[in-house]
Parts: structure tokens; sequence; C-alpha cells
């Protein structure tokens, strides 16, 4: 069996940071699943430590441990001794798909298809939205259903079939121009990342982050196609991919002549501020990659930071709680700016959501990959979600927003009837005050 | 303390006293059949084996100690732990107790190949009652999720070490282990009414009851309480609980120097008052702690002072007063008061991370848990201070003011050899000095592998051949935690 490469020449002081004292252990999605330690991140960290010492091989127990992990990073904001666990987590699940432990010519084909092909271009990715959204549009989802095609496919793929988000009827670039400047002197001028999922499936929301951003002083500016950032690339073992992705993405803006480059998917915010890391002996890119790092902001950080103004009209909604997408609270750490953005809005009461931070199941791609697991915590959220009797819940990243809203379809007479994102309530409390109704300008 | 190496070499058969010769230890390795037969008792799944299964069992919460045992078992009930003893009884396998493994000292950490008990998921609390205020659960149920169960209904489990928030109660009970409140409430021993235990022959046996006063016989149940696992396996407690306090305040005190933090406690003391907490972290530790929480602390500082007081909340009020005038009176250079309860809890949670905080500056944190009489405490942390200076050692202090329990930290790397020797080194001269201020080497994380060098100096001859006689009594065949506490 192979020995481990990456984890090697991995800084063993990485390796070495975890004291395993446990003080992670309660905030693991998976141990709290199942009490066994190699479901804990401790547990998990003295897997690749044992690899990296060579007193372990790397196999497929180990792979599949490594795809078990939802990669939420609660235990990262936990551990207070300061574990990088979301760079042994990459560089492990980069070192099992170098190994090639995970046979299936299924598996192979999929990733490659999706990882190294559809989210390497973006018109691609944009094209395939399309069909879905022809597939979508011509009821021929509603007919395949009937005549019980999916009963033919196999299970895993026909489970997921409920679950593809309905596609926008428009992209982000038909909703948004290249350069769009506030109606008064621009105070900031600002670049906009539309992301993929989100870009064919919210892009609406992307519409709500420029105007919000407008209502600011800032200046939008929107490149009408970008690339996948590469946070799903990372995440699932192609670290070369993922870099080829960050020079692209650093390459399409001029850095200088931006404030802040605005992201508003939690997921993509977290791996894009990592950039500096990512390219960090990369003789060309690596100085760029800091100043990249430095500039990415999430859109509620922006806001508070530039003091955002509280908008004097309501958003047209009573009560709201938050969900706080892992990658933004655990990985950026960005905890309190969405709540300040929805307390700014008058008349709209904000209550705690029980285990806010708690992952969701959707973690990337994990709901696909791990629907067990994935569907376990979804109840949970869903049971807390109960709990607050709340109308509507606000999250802000689209795998978030589309788990949720797919478990209050399927589970019916829930409290929870509508999941937002705390920019949309901000964006229709800004329109309110103009007298343009909730649905906005578009 | 260093590189222990929990072996098959340590297994060895003694002689005793009186001549005979006795085997101490269990001394095989789990067999195919003997994992065979762990499945006949136990469901398959909850038997593990394979390499990825056990590397993670390998250690438990002390720095540089680990071996990989032979099987995990995690049994459900008193019965499935019996059956499982039955099996290494028969086998000759030494076991292994496990809680969360948080252990300081070793306890946890297995012999090679021997069985680990885990009992994490034996986790129901079984009864709460209000009536005799008793709280009666399964071992592996969570510290805190104790206290969250008595908070429901107004009560109060007041035993609240660092890892509550992970460690098991059974883990608890086996350590005796102390908290953030001991002064004012005592330790985990307090608590303890009864327990059920598995004997090392596989016998079950119901330990203590509900009642306040009993007086039949000696008091067993005490005799397991901080025993480490090596006399039984704890799979039941009846814990006393207390009506939970109405108030609550909590402050802090800063000062540029340890003596005038000392001189603070004790005019706190001496002024009659018994706050529940005095906790102090030294400089490096609180920029360690302030770096990981951000919440604010002042990191230009020598010593800070947690402090809290509960009860009614009138007395809260006046004693809480009372300590800020002390602390200022006793030269602390700023005194305050956490605004709300929320923002005390902060504070507490900050300050039980301070041990996992100090291993953000180098790759290896050893914990000391050095005691000394309260008196003594000034003199202590001075003499720390100078044995860090002496062999160019790295040491955060932090600890309990109010009961006399230190916890010098060393921050240094396992794989400089140098280094390593040089700590050693520093450790000797702090247990001679601890003991000779009438302290001692442990004061509430146990022996484990850690301390037992250092046992036998601090007990003298006759309390240590006592505590081994009572081991050999219980164990003769040497089958629970063998090597642990003692050879
Ligand atoms: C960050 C941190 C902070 C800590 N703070 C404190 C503190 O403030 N005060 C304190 O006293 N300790 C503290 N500890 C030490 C440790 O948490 C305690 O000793 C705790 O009680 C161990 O519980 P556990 O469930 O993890 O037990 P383990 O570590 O798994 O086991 C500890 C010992 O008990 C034995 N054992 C466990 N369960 C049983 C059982 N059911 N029956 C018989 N034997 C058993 C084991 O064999 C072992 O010898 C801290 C540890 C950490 C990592
Ligand atoms: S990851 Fe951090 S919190 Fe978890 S065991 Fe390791 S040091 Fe402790
Ligand atoms: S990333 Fe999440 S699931 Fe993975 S070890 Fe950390 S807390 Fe557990």
């Amino acid at each position: 069996m192979p020995q481990a490469v990456l984890l090697k020449d991995l800084d063993y002081s990485v390796l070495q940071q975890c004291m395993h004292c446990g003080m992670c252990l309660p905030t693991c999605p998976t141990y709290v699943e199942t009490k066994l330690e190699r479901n804990s991140p401790r547990g998990r960290i003295s897997l690749l430590r044992a690899v990296a010492d060579g007193e372990l091989e790397v196999s497929r127990a180990l792979s599949d441990e490594m795809y078990y992990c939802l990669g939420c990073l609660a235990c990262q904001t936990a551990c207070p001794a300061g574990v990088k666990y979301a760079e042994l987590f990459e560089t492990a699940r980069a070192e099992v798909e170098l190994a090639d432990v995970n046979d299936g010519m299924q598996r192979g084909f999929w990733r490659w298809l999706t990882l190294n092909v559809i989210f390497m271009k973006p018109w691609l990715l944009r094209l395939v939205g399309r069909v879905l959204r022809l597939y979508q549009h011509t009821k021929l989802d509603v007919l395949m259903r009937k005549v019980r095609f999916f009963g033919l496919m196999p299970r895993s793929m026909a489970a997921l079939e409920p679950q593809t988000p309905r596609i926008s009827e428009k992209f982000s670039n038909e909703l948004i121009l290249p350069l769009e400047s506030p109606t008064t002197k621009p105070q900031y001028r600002v670049a906009l990342l539309t992301g993929c999922v989100q870009d064919i499936t919210f892009s609406n929301i992307n519409r709500d982050t420029a105007d919000v951003l407008l209502a600011n002083g800032c200046e939008v500016v929107t490149l009408p196609s970008q690339h996948c950032c590469g946070s799903l690339h990372a995440h699932n073992g192609e670290v070369e991919l993922a870099r080829e992705l960050a020079r692209k993405q650093i390459d399409s803006l001029d850095l200088d002549a931006l404030d802040a480059i605005i992201t508003n998917a939690g997921g993509c915010g977290s791996h894009l501020k990592a950039y500096g890391h990512l390219l960090h002996d990369d003789p060309f890119y690596a100085a760029k990659a800091k100043v990249w790092d430095a500039k990415v902001k999430d859109i509620h950080e922006w806001l508070v930071q530039i003091r955002f103004r509280r908008p004097t009209a309501g958003a047209g909604v009573s009560e709201v709680t938050y969900h706080e997408s892992c990658h933004l609270c655990h990985g950026q750490k960005v905890v309190n700016q969405p709540r300040q953005v929805l307390t700014s809005i008058p008349g709209l009461t904000v209550k705690e959501l029980p285990e806010s931070n708690w992952c969701c199941g959707s973690a990337g791609i994990y709901n696909i990959t791990q629907p067990e697991q994935s569907q376990k915590l979804l109840k949970r959220k869903l049971a807390n979600l109960e709990q607050t009797k709340c109308p509507v819940v606000a999250t802000s990243n689209p795998g978030c927003h589309l788990q949720i809203a797919n478990g209050l379809k399927a589970c019916g007479g829930h409290s929870c009837q509508e999941v937002t994102q705390p920019v949309s309530l901000l964006a229709q409390a800004y329109r309110a005050e103009q007298g343009v109704g909730a649905s906005g300008p578009y | 303390m260093i590189e222990v190496h929990v072996g098959r070499e340590e297994n060895a058969a003694l002689v005793d006293a009186a001549g005979t010769r006795f085997k101490l230890c269990a001394v095989n390795t789990a067999s195919a059949s003997f994992i065979q037969s762990l499945r006949q008792v136990l469901a398959p799944e909850r038997v593990l084996t394979s390499d990825e299964d056990l590397v993670p069992y390998s250690f438990d919460g002390t720095a540089a100690l680990k071996q990989r045992p032979g099987v995990v078992v995690f049994p459900l009930t008193t019965a499935e732990v019996a059956a499982c003893v039955k099996l290494a009884r028969d086998n000759e396998v030494p076991v292994v107790t496990r809680g969360s493994g948080t252990g300081l000292s070793g306890g946890s950490v297995p012999l090679a190949g021997c069985l680990v008990i885990c009992l994490v998921k034996m986790d129901k609390i079984i009864e709460l009652d209000e009536k005799n205020l008793t709280l009666r659960a399964q071992s592996g149920v969570i510290t805190k999720e104790i206290d969250d169960a008595c908070a429901k209904v107004g009560l109060f489990y007041p035993p609240d070490p660092g890892s509550m928030k992970i460690s098991t109660i059974g883990g608890n009970v086996a350590e005796n282990s102390g908290g953030l409140r001991g002064l004012k409430y005592g330790v985990t021993r307090d608590y303890v009414m009864g327990i059920e235990v598995v004997l090392p022959d596989g016998t079950q046996t119901f330990l203590g009851n509900k009642c306040v006063k009993d007086v039949a016989g000696y008091s067993m149940k005490d005799l397991f309480v901080g025993s480490e696992g090596t006399l039984g396996i704890i799979t039941e407690v009846i814990l006393k609980v207390l009506p939970r306090p109405k108030a609550r305040k909590t402050m802090l005190a800063l000062y540029d120097s340890m003596e005038k933090a000392a001189e603070t406690i004790s005019a706190i003391i001496a002024a009659k008052i018994i706050p529940c907490t005095l906790e102090f972290l030294d400089r490096m530790t609180v920029q360690c702690v302030e770096d990981f929480a951000k919440i604010g602390l002042p990191t230009d500082v020598e010593a800070l002072v947690l402090m809290e007081t509960d009860g009614h909340p009138a007395v809260v009020e006046e004693e809480a007063a009372q300590m800020m005038a002390l602390a200022k009176a006793n030269g602390a250079h700023d005194v305050r008061a956490a605004a709300d309860e929320a923002e005390g809890a902060k504070l507490a949670a900050a300050r039980r991370n301070a041990f996992s905080a100090l291993a953000r500056i180098r790759p290896t944190t050893i914990l000391e848990d050095v005691t000394v009489p309260r008196s003594e405490l000034a003199r202590m942390v001075a003499f720390i201070d100078d044995v860090a200076k002496r062999h160019r050692l790295l040491i955060g202090t932090f600890g309990h003011l109010g009961d006399g329990n230190l916890h010098p930290t060393f921050l240094t790397n396992e794989r400089d050899h140098e280094e390593m020797h040089r700590i050693e080194a520093a450790l000797e001269e702090i247990v001679d000095e601890t003991i000779r201020l009438g302290g001692t080497v442990t004061g509430e994380h146990g022996v484990g592998l850690a301390k037992k060098g250092f046992l036998k100096r601090q007990l003298g001859e006759g309390s240590y051949e006592l505590m081994r006689s009572i081991k050999r009594a219980l164990d003769p065949q040497g089958l629970l935690n063998p090597g642990k506490i003692f050879d």
C-alpha cells in the first residue's frame, strides 16, 4: 500500500500542533454522531500524523475517513491550541487522491467531469445551467418523474434528482452590468465575485449584493464571465487545479484599482482568502496572492467595515433567524456582521437559532457523497429551526440555502417557510425606501 | 516521565515482600480468538480492531505518551462491561478503561495490544431525584451535561474541571477531578454518594447509596474515587447535587507581581470570605488565552486573577464589593467586574482553555500539577520562575490560587532531546521543592504514568506499600490498568 508523500512534506509543526486535549470533540458533528475517535478532529489528526511518521499507510479506510469529515472547520474555531485543521484536511484529501486508493471507474469519471471539466470553464458551467433550466422549464423533469425514468438510473443519482437546484431565469451577467456606479459620488471601488452555483441558481442574490453595495457608495465591477474560485477543487484533493484557478482569478482583476473584492458565498470566501497559502511557493504569484487575500471581504464584513447605512424602511418580514455557514463563521470568523446587517433592518426581530453554527450537512458536495450523514445533520438543523418558530431563516452560502430549502420542502408543515439571505433582506429594505416592491427592480 | 513506552517489558512477574511470586500483570495481547469472543458478547460494530480505528486510541491528553491497543470495545451496559472483563481475565489480557481520553497523567494510555474498554456510549442520565437531591448516571455521561440537566430544575453540580465540556463523569470519579470552584465546593469526591463497579474478577457490585449518613462498614466507594481505573471499572454513579446559587459575580484583578496576587488571596480568606473561584494566570498564559479567545483581556500584566462569588444575591453583592476592595488594597493596579453573567461565563470559559491555549507557542506542552499548602503559594511560583531561568526553559504557569494547585506548563519540543533533558532536571527540582513545602506532586490529574516515578518519594515506604497491597488484594492478576500509579 502507498506511503505518504504530501503529508510527509507538510511542515511537521502543523501536525504536531495538536496536543490531543480533546476540547474540539464536542463541536465536531461527526464525532457527536458516532462517538468514535477516528471520526473526531483529534482522531483524524492522529491518523494523519501516523501516516506522516510512516506508521500507517495511505489506505482506503483513511480516504473514507477524510471524506466522512465535513470540512466544516468547527474544530478550528474550538481549538485553543491553534491547530490549522483546514490545511491538514486539504493536504490529506490531496494525499488520498494522489495515492489513488479509491477505486471505481464511476467515481473517477464523475470527479473528472465535474472537477477537471465543468468547473474549470465558466462557459461550460453556464451551458450546463442552461440545459438544466430548459429541462426544468419545459417540465421535462415532471414528465421524467412520472414515467419513473429515475428508477432506471443508479440509486445514488436518482436520489439526487429532486435536490437539483432550480436554475435562475437569468444568470448574473444578465442582471448586473460590468460596471455600475452609485447615484452619489463613489467612495469605494469594489469587484463583485458572482460564484459558480450562486451564479446559476441565485443570481438574484448577486443582484441584491450589487444593490446594497451601490446604496453604500461603492462602484461595482462585475466581470461578466468569472472562473470558479477553486474551493471545490481544493476541498476535494485537486490542489493543482485549485492553484490554476487561483492564478486565473488573480489575473482577472486589477488589484491596485480596487478597495475590496467582495464575495457573498461563505464557502467561496473562506477559500478566496487563502490564496496566499495556496500559492505561497509560486515565485510569480506569491506576493500578488497576499495582496489579493487582504482585499477579499465577505459582503457582511465589508458592509460593517464601511459603516453601512441603516435602512429607514422594513424588508416586509417581521421575524427572522440566522443559520451560519460553516465557512463564514469557522473559516472566515465572520460571526457578528451578518447579524448586524439583519438587526439594522427596521421592524425585523432577529431570533437566535440554537446551534446556529452547527453544520447543516450541505458541506460542499457532502450531501452528494455522504447522503446519510448529510440527512442526519439536516434533520438536526430543521429541528432547531422549528424551535425558533420563525417563518424565515437567513443564511449566506448557496449550499446551505439549497440544503435547508430542500429540507423544508421535503418535510412539510414546518414553521419556517422561507430561506433568504441577509443581503437580500437589506436590499429589499433599501428598495422599500424608494417605494419599490419586495421583488426588486429586475 | 518523558519518553515512557508502555510495553510488555513492564508487565513482568514480581516477587512480593514475603518472597511469594505473584503475577502483577496479565501479559497477553488480544488474540484473534479473544477478539472473536468479544464480538459474540458485544455487537460486532462495537469491537474495533483496524489500524485506522486503533491509532486514535493510542493516547490521552498527556504529552509524548502513546501506545497502540489491540482492540477497543464500547459496552452499553454494566453487564456488557462485566462480560468483557471476564473474557479478559480468562485470556489474561490487560484492560485499560477509557472515558473521553482527556486525562493528563497518561491514565488511559493503552498497553501494547491490550483491551481498551471505552465507556462513552454509556451516556444515559438515569434519574434526577429532586427529593433527595441526587442524580444517577451512567459513567460515560459528559460532565457538563450533568450540570446542564441539574440547571433545568434549579439544581447544581459544582465540580467543573477545565475539560468539563468533554470529560466523562466516570473519568472525573476515577481521577477525583477538581475544577475552578474547588475552594468553596470541593472536588468530585465530595459529590460521589454511590457507584456501581465491575471488579477485576468480573463481579458487579454497588457501593454506597442515596443516604447522607451511612457508616455501614468501610466507605468502599471512596476507595474507588481517584483509583485511576486500577481497582475496578465504574459503570454508574449516584451524585449529590445542590440548589443552584441564585446569583454569581465574576471579577478580574490585575497585578504587576505575583506576590501581590497571593497577598490578596490571603486577605480574602482572612476576611472570612470563601469565594467559589480564585484562579490565576501568569503573563504568558494570559497572552495565549487572549490570542485564542479575543475577549479583550489585558496582556500587559504579571498576574491576572479571576475571582467569582456565588450564592444569595445580597451576599454576592456584598462579598464582591469586599473582594474588589481587598484586591485594590493589596496592590492590584486594576480591578473590574463582569457586566453580567454571560460576560462572567465568557471569562471562566477563557480560563478553562488556558492549558490548550499555551500549546500555541511550541509543539509540545507538558503540564504539571504540583500543589502546596495555600500559604506557600507565592514562594512556589517564585521558585518555578527561578527554575525556568536557570534551566533556560519556557514555563507558563496558571492554576487554582484558592487551593494551592499550580499548573506550571513546559513549552517545548519533544523532538529536541537536549531540551527534554533540561526539563527532566527542572521537574526534579520542582518536585523536591513541592515535597519540601509539604505539598503533593499531583493535586488533580492523578499519578498514571506521568507521576509514577515521584510517588514513593512523596508517600514514603509505608503508605506506598499499603496502596500496593490494596491493589494486589483486589486485582491479584494485575488485570486493570497495570503499570499505572505504580509497578
Ligand atoms: C484542557 C483540559 C483541562 C483539564 N482541566 C482539568 C481540571 O481543571 N481539573 C482536573 O481535575 N482535571 C482536568 N483535566 C484532566 C482530565 O480532564 C480529567 O482527569 C478528567 O476527569 C478525565 O476524564 P476522561 O473521561 O477524559 O477520562 P480518561 O482520560 O479517559 O481517563 C482518566 C483515567 O480514569 C480511568 N477511567 C476513566 N473512566 C473510568 C471508569 N468509568 N471507571 C474506572 N476508571 C476510569 C482511566 O483508566 C484513566 O486512568 C483537564 C484536561 C484537559 C485536556
Ligand atoms: S485539534 Fe486542538 S482542540 Fe482538538 S485535540 Fe487537538 S489541540 Fe485539542
Ligand atoms: S472539519 Fe468538521 S467534521 Fe471535520 S473534524 Fe473538524 S469539526 Fe469534525
